[in-house]
């Protein structure tokens, strides 16, 4: 195990409230109309995996809101040693990529240690009460874009069929860049 | 007389696509008529050692001391290096030709780009 510990499957996620890049808070619970299916997932601006993949998990997210979905993307890198991964490059990075989802930046590295995010992309779907049903990989490989984050939308089509999910899968990617202590 | 080109794969354990560079590149080796087991293979363990090496990001691929890709203007630092392909796409891995084109000119250095 890294620094942070594994949420465990079917239990209640953890809480989160982040500022995103213009600095609204953003959370879990999100407030009395709580979605369907909600997706938070760990990314970052310098990684060959998370951006080989965004672009899969942007189209997701956009074939998924009309079915109420919602998206919440994560950087928790240490910016210090990382400057691609600042406040300031997320927000550009927003701008310039229109981002459909929300960019919340985990300054303190809080929200990664208590969801056990390990690496970018790693995703976690939840069901409507919030609790972990998939955490894994968008799909088997990053260098393919015939896949479309097929794990991702296997997972979400069982939470909004209120079906089992598949089976977690080894999240793959760049390690979450944690501060020196 | 031509000397063989020496060949080697610099990793930080913070990347996954160490062993799959390392497949790759002994594959072009042997498809080349290159003995594979010459290839070196260097952990990167600190930023030091980054600096020393100027390590732009894991993997790095050398042939003969260059760059198959060239470094650009990508700072020295412990993280995972972003390839672009020849399409475009964005990789943890370069392009086999890539690599192939960079042990070819190594070998027949009238090739070299």
């Amino acid at each position: 195990m890294n620094e942070a510990e594994q949420a465990a499957l079917g239990a209640p996620a953890p809480a989160l409230e982040l500022p995103d890049t213009s600095g609204e808070r953003h959370g879990l619970p999100a407030g009395p109309a709580q979605a369907p299916a909600t997706v938070v997932f760990w990314t970052c601006n310098h990684c060959p995996y998370a951006l080989a993949w965004h672009g899969r998990i942007v189209e997701v997210a956009g074939e998924y809101a009309e079915r109420g979905v919602r998206f919440l993307a994560v950087n928790s890198n240490d910016s210090a040693r990382y400057p691609a991964d600042s406040p300031e490059a997320m927000r550009e990075r927003v701008e310039r990529e229109r981002w459909p989802f929300p960019y919340l930046w985990d300054e303190d590295q809080t929200a990664a240690r208590e969801w056990g995010a390990l690496v970018t992309p790693h995703l976690f779907v939840l069901d409507a009460e919030l609790r972990l049903r998939y955490q894994g990989a968008p799909d088997a490989d990053h260098r393919d874009p015939a896949l479309r984050a097929e794990w991702l939308r296997r997972a979400l089509d069982a939470v909004l069929a209120g079906a089992e999910p598949p089976a977690s899968t080894e999240p793959v990617g760049c390690s979450i860049k944690w501060k020196e202590t | 007389m031509t000397s063989l080109p020496q060949v080697e794969v610099l990793w930080w354990h913070g990347c996954p696509s160490t062993e799959q560079a390392i497949e790759l590149v002994r594959e072009e080796m042997g498809r080349l008529g290159l003995e594979p087991q010459q290839l070196a293979v260097r952990e990167v363990r600190d930023h030091a050692d980054a600096e020393r090496n100027r390590f732009v990001g894991s993997p790095t691929i050398r042939v003969d001391g260059r760059d198959i890709q060239g470094p650009g203007d990508e700072p020295v630092g412990l993280t995972c290096r972003v390839y672009r392909l020849r399409d475009g796409r964005v990789s943890a891995l370069p392009d086999r030709a890539e690599v192939s084109a960079a042990l070819r000119a190594a070998i027949e250095p009238g090739k070299r780009a």
